[in-house]
């Protein structure tokens, strides 16, 4: 039900007194209202959760969490203690398969 | 698609589970708050990849699930009015309520649409001028915004033919009954990502400093809800109960400030009963009395409905995080997604409904699986990993 989707600005305009925008998920498009982010421009990324912008997508911090994330192992191999590999590595695998892209 | 495909990486997966068995120690419950995440979870497996003991139970966070049967019932008899279009989430057509769900009532000529975001029902309004436009507005407070904007804009616009039937809940509220209750086991929380991205994270401080339990306001994807485990299970290691933010790409403290404006302006707290728990004081939100024009609930005579939920139920307790699917004796066999006999089977994102659409109902229940009511056991020296 708070499933909400990060989309693409493609177009901003008015339509009857509210702010909305076009846009994109992967290959389709919608409508969404941004009275709520009445600031955002064409070309940035939204969350959109029952037909409006609920929230602006920070690229850096994406980026920033990310890195962060895949450098996990590299701060800590040094103190690390042995991982049985059998087990971490089939289940992680596991994510890859089973996803529709939803 | 960009900024969610990467959060999806097994590889950077399990990178953080080897780092959650670094760091671990000892026994921990967690509870995920939202439905979407409960979803997330287990159709990802992410609860079969977590170290031995740390063990993730299902929270209160499905709105259609929560959704009293009273209420429901309410909508039902609205919705079969011939002077009604009654509009509706798509989710919320398939819960049964005493008698049939949404779709029967369409079926035998009621007219019930489903809307994309609620400022559909203007539309339709404007379209059909002779004709009461119903919407059903249901939600946490991610959906609040929107709902409010549909109260705001019929009022603007003078459109007569335009009501809520509200049954908002909210979140903070819920996470206090569960943390008071007597039988709680959870220590610490993954917060919704998308209900803090509204109303931010700050009134989830005075909370975990009062329970002395961590909140990690967490995301959706398998990587968000990864680290969303490993930065609570860190706070527990450390002592520490304090609300972080794993979701730093879409939120910070303070949430859409627009957003909160508006929905003080159309709803005021209320006390709101959650099917399968009971009433819960100031959990919900209803329309402000200058909204009265548009509140469904005033302008149908709509008589108070006595429900009855079956017995053997135990969604009132799922939903607390005291037990889990496998433990009712009705999961998969009396109660599935068709027939549905409580709260946790009648939405997708219900616990039971997760556990059920990703064939957990046919696998005996994990060697790990929580027994009722019992307090999780000190660690074994070097335990929690075996």
């Amino acid at each position: 039900m708070c499933l909400a989707i990060p989309g693409k600005v493609v177009e901003t305009y008015d339509q009857g007194g509210l702010r909305m925008a076009k846009v994109q998920f992967g290959g389709i498009t919608r409508e969404a209202c941004l009275e709520y982010l009445p600031e955002t421009v064409t070309g940035e990324y939204v969350l959109v959760h029952v037909g409006f912008a609920i929230s602006r997508v920070d690229e850096a911090e994406a980026e920033r969490t990310y890195q962060a994330l895949k450098e996990l192992d590299q701060l800590n191999e040094l103190d690390a203690p042995a991982v049985d590999e059998s087990e971490a590595d089939p289940t992680a695998s596991r994510f890859i398969k089973g996803r529709t892209g939803d | 698609m960009k900024y969610l495909d990467e959060y999806r990486d097994g590889e950077v997966a399990g990178k953080i589970v080897a780092e959650m068995r670094r760091i671990q120690t000892r026994p921990w419950v967690l509870m995920e708050v939202c439905g979407g995440q409960t979803h997330s979870i287990v159709k990802n497996g992410i609860d079969q990849l977590l170290p031995e003991g740390v063990e993730l139970v299902h929270g209160p966070g499905c709105p259609v699930c929560v959704t009293p049967l009273e209420m429901i019932d309410k909508a039902h008899s609205i919705a079969r009015r011939p002077d009604v279009i009654f509009c509706s989430f798509g989710d919320m057509l398939r819960v049964p309520g005493s008698d049939g769900d949404l779709f029967t009532i369409k079926s035998n000529g009621g007219d019930v649409r489903i809307v994309y975001s609620p400022l559909d029902c203007l539309k339709i309004a404007r379209a059909n001028p002779t004709k009461q436009i119903v919407f059903f507005a249901i939600g946490f407070e991610t959906t609040a915004p929107a709902n409010a904007m549909l109260a705001w804009r019929a009022r603007e616009e003078k459109m007569a033919n335009v009501s809520l039937l509200v049954s908002h809940v909210l979140v903070p509220p819920a996470l206090e009954a569960i943390l008071a209750s007597p039988e709680n086991r959870v220590q610490g929380f993954l917060g919704p990502g998308h209900v803090c991205a509204v109303m931010g994270y700050s009134e989830y401080v005075p909370i975990s400093a009062r329970y002395h339990a961590p909140i990690v306001v967490t995301g959706f994807e398998p990587l968000d809800i990864l680290e969303g485990v490993l930065m609570t299970v860190k706070q527990l290691e450390e002592g520490r109960a304090v609300v972080e933010n794993q979701y730093s790409r879409i939120l910070n403290e303070s949430g859409n400030l627009p957003a909160q404006q508006l929905i003080g302006k159309v709803f005021e707290v209320s006390d709101r009963k959650w099917r399968g728990i009971g009433t819960i004081p100031n959990s919900g939100y209803r329309l402000r009395k200058e909204f009265a024009a548009h509140d469904a609930e005033k302008l149908f005579d709509v008589a108070e409905i006595a429900t009855m939920e079956p017995e053997i139920c135990i969604s009132g307790e799922i939903l607390r995080g005291i037990k889990k699917p496998h433990d009712c004796p009705a999961f998969g066999t009396l109660c599935t997604p068709q027939h549905p006999l409580g709260a946790t089977m009648v939405s997708a994102e219900g616990a039971c409904a997760a556990y059920y659409a990703y064939g957990r109902h046919l696998k005996p229940a994990p060697l790990h699986q929580i027994v009722p009511n019992a307090a999780p056991e000190p660690a074994a020296a070097g335990g929690g990993r075996s």
